[in-house]
């Protein structure tokens, strides 16, 4: 281990736990927290709860401009003038965007190391990083990029709005630089114990901000969130703690008994009837965190309600986090029980997950909350990817992983924007979204675009990928696939008439300045990118499907 | 300690573990569901310290006491604290300790016989799954690993039909003494990094739900989960 290899394992976790640190500490330093608080808790309390009653429609839709009382400001200047002028007084919100450049940076040197098929490691093998570990971190950064560049105009409407206080503001940066934190120590632990360790701290430190508005809505989904994500998760501790059970019998010591490499190399000697025990736990924990059946209730309450860039990070990485853990165990599963297990398990997960998907899209009528659901499809379908198997389906599911957290990421701040501009999250309302904000409305309609599958973005090629290889795999994965295209084509057409709804029709122009949206036009170049021609990232891909492929 | 004597000791406290997520059911009265809760812990750390002295290492005994300290001490101050502001407030002083429709489980989902069956049933349950984990190394250790996973199932069970919140919150904590002791059973615990970090996790979870009771009560009224049913589709 050299030391500039240590660095390149260490700072994706430790740089935004230290950016966190440094908000903390200003924000003790500035002593808004006595001031910020008193003022947030009386703000709630004086809220009139009957009020929230009456007008279900506008307690749940309003995020940012909720109605504040007499001294609020009933009609918000306009969003982007605001946007521009209170980026200058808060260069504290663009801080928050050293991290994901850390992460970027850091994965783009572990992946020029790693396209020959290697690992490195790091601390006595606690920290290793082969070449999903460098896909894993170029997405988780990609994405959280977009989120933390858009998180300033957030922000500062939210600061207009009088809807975030210096606390609510410093809490935010706190908290989303920890949950960065979290999702990369997850990406780069060897240790499938610190794995989980990491993975629960993400939901532990997202928990209020779902819950971040404390209206009624919020509170339950948070409240959801934090019971149904904690009690699923521990399912794949359980399990975690079935294969250390089964490692240790197989003659391998304490240290190493949760290792991961460790752990394929000799997966052959674990005892079968465990191991299964144990993977169908980790298969359904875990499940439970990237929204898979069963346990999938929480997403779209949590996302539906947290903020826009938390949103966007939620549905662009970390269920992609949670399904990469689930990749690394399949690989110890097919050692040690063959394939035939985990292919029937995450095939009818897949299945099924795709079937509710599709059916609760069909009756959505929160913008939102479609958004989620299309996330359970998409997660579906990388699921399916892992249950085929084959070199050709893990490439185009990583693949999809990184275009559906790019896409997503910028569906979801483009919803936030909508909702601010709108005032609500009900699809019905938002009509002629491109006729009043020209650019806001084609970038969310392009996002969509992506999400439905069409080319130039690269979710084409991925479902296109995972489609031929399911044919290629056999008689019956090749049902499945059929299946799973067929409720695909039911989600496609749901998503698409209802952002049709949303975008066309007459309104009055705005008078947007699209300026702060260059974060948005980023996210969809980049997923169009990747979609035209893979270029250095093309080798990356085969080597981190390599590494995940049945030995 | 000899053979025989480890293994009375270790089923004494294996049956106190399981009785006390048992009677847990029977109990309404928040305040003695914490309580039993605290003696469970008590209980769990007790099993990790007698594997700690049976197999003469220090460490586990170190994390024996750690776990008490948080499972039998930490964890069930927090939630007593959280049910004595509800209870305070509804009486009306500081200090109270009323009757209150806070601190009980007025109308759970599943009367007290039927819960009493269903964790009898969930136990044979967790023996039959258990077989196998059994079979790969019979000590008096593992035989006794069906119970860390019959109190997973009734932490399960408590989860998902009590309506309470907190009662709710200790649902979750009996699920994570279940895998804990599972974890001591089967392989004398996990390594101490992945202790320590599953003992913190599970402390902030609690601290968290403990935080979003007090705010669902403030925006709700009550601590009802069932209440919660606005965001559906």
């Amino acid at each position: 281990m050299t030391a500039a290899t240590a660095l390149f394992l260490t700072a994706p976790a430790a740089v935004p736990l230290v950016v966190a640190a440094g908000y903390a500490l200003t924000g003790f330093a500035r002593r808004e927290l006595p001031r910020g608080l008193p003022t947030v808790r009386r703000a709630e309390r004086s809220r009139p709860q009957h009020a929230e009653k009456a007008a279900p429609v506008t307690v749940q839709g309003a995020t940012s401009i909720p109605p504040r009382g007499k001294g609020a400001d009933p009609s918000p200047p306009g969003e982007s003038a605001v946007a521009s002028s209170e980026r200058a007084r808060h260069p504290s919100d663009w801080a928050a965007v050293a991290s994901p450049t850390v992460i970027l940076t850091c994965a783009a040197l572990l992946a020029a190391d790693r396209v020959d098929g290697g690992s490195v490691s790091a601390y006595s093998g606690l920290l290793r990083a082969d070449a999903l570990t460098a896909w894993m971190l170029l997405v988780v950064g990609a994405v959280a990029f977009i989120a933390c560049a858009s998180a300033p105009a957030h922000l500062a409407a939210e600061r207009a709005a009088g809807s975030a206080t210096a606390w609510t503001v410093w809490r935010y940066h706190m908290l989303v630089q920890t949950f960065l934190g979290a999702m990369c120590l997850a990406v780069v632990s060897a240790n499938l114990g610190v794995l989980w360790v990491a993975i629960e701290a993400t939901t532990v430190v997202t928990a209020f901000l779902v819950g971040h508005r404390r209206t009624r809505t919020s509170v339950e989904a948070a409240w959801k969130y934090v019971v149904i994500c904690s009690a699923g998760i521990a399912l794949a501790f359980l399990g975690t703690v079935l294969l250390y059970y089964a490692a240790r019998q197989a003659g391998i010591s304490e240290a190493w008994a949760l290792d991961w490499p460790t752990l394929v190399a000799r997966a052959d000697r674990l005892d079968p009837a465990v191991t299964r025990l144990g993977i169908s736990l980790v298969i359904l924990g875990y499940g439970a965190k990237a929204g898979l059946v069963p346990l999938h209730a929480w997403l779209p309450d949590a996302h539906s309600q947290a903020p826009a860039p938390v949103s966007a990070l939620m549905s662009g990485v970390l269920l992609a986090v949670a399904l990469a853990a689930i990749l690394r165990y399949r690989v110890i599963a097919d050692a040690a029980l063959g394939a035939g297990f985990t292919r029937v398990l995450l095939a009818g997960i897949a299945l099924l997950t795709l079937a509710l998907a599709a059916g609760l899209l069909l009756a959505q009528r929160d913008y939102k909350r479609m958004l989620a659901y299309s996330s359970m499809e998409h997660m579906s379908l990388i699921a399916l990817a892992a249950a085929i198997g084959s070199p050709l389906a893990l490439a185009a599911g990583l693949l999809h992983i990184a275009g559906h957290g790019l896409a997503k990421g910028t569906a979801f701040c483009a919803s936030g924007r909508i909702l601010r501009l709108r005032g609500t999250s009900k699809i019905g309302r938002v009509r002629g979204l491109l006729a009043q904000s020209p650019w806001l409305g084609a970038l969310f309609g392009l996002a969509v675009v992506a999400l439905l599958g069409f080319p130039p973005f690269s979710l084409f090629a991925s479902e296109l990928g995972i489609a031929r290889a399911g044919f290629a795999a056999g008689a019956g994965l090749g049902w499945v696939t059929a299946a799973a295209l067929l409720l695909v084509l039911i989600a496609f057409a749901a998503l698409a008439t209802r952002t049709a709804r949303m975008l066309l029709g007459p309104a009055e122009p705005s008078g947007e300045s699209p300026s702060a949206l260059w974060p948005l036009v980023l996210g969809l170049m980049a997923c169009a990118a990747i979609g035209i021609a893979t270029g250095p990232l093309g080798d990356l891909l085969t080597q981190a499907a390599a590494v995940i492929e049945r030995p | 300690m000899s053979e025989g004597l480890f293994t009375q000791l270790l089923d004494l406290a294996c049956g106190a573990f399981l009785l006390a997520a048992v009677v847990v059911l029977w109990r309404r009265e928040l305040a003695a569901i914490v309580r039993l809760f605290a003696l469970q812990g008590v209980a769990l750390a007790a099993i990790a310290l007698l594997l700690g002295l049976h197999e003469n290492r220090w460490g586990l005994i170190v994390v024996a006491v750690g776990i008490g300290v948080l499972r039998a001490g930490l964890l069930p101050y927090l939630i007593r604290r959280a049910l004595r502001s509800f209870v305070a407030e509804r009486d009306g002083g500081p200090g109270g300790h009323g009757w209150s429709e806070e601190a009980r489980e007025t109308q759970p989902l599943v009367n007290v016989a039927a819960s009493l069956l269903t964790a009898a049933a969930l136990t044979l349950l967790a023996y039959a799954v258990a077989r196998p984990l059994v079979e790969l190394d019979p000590t008096p250790a593992t035989r006794a690993l069906p119970v860390g996973l019959a109190v997973v199932l009734i932490g399960f069970f408590v989860l998902v039909t009590r309506r309470r919140a907190l009662a709710q919150v200790v649902g979750f904590l009996l699920l994570d003494n279940g895998i804990t002791a599972t974890a001591f059973l089967a392989a004398s615990g996990v390594p101490l990094i992945v202790e320590l970090g599953v003992s913190f996790d599970v402390l902030l979870a609690v601290l968290v739900l403990q935080v979003l009771t007090v705010r669902v009560r403030e925006a709700f009224g009550t601590t009802d989960i069932d209440d919660l049913r606005e965001l559906h589709d």
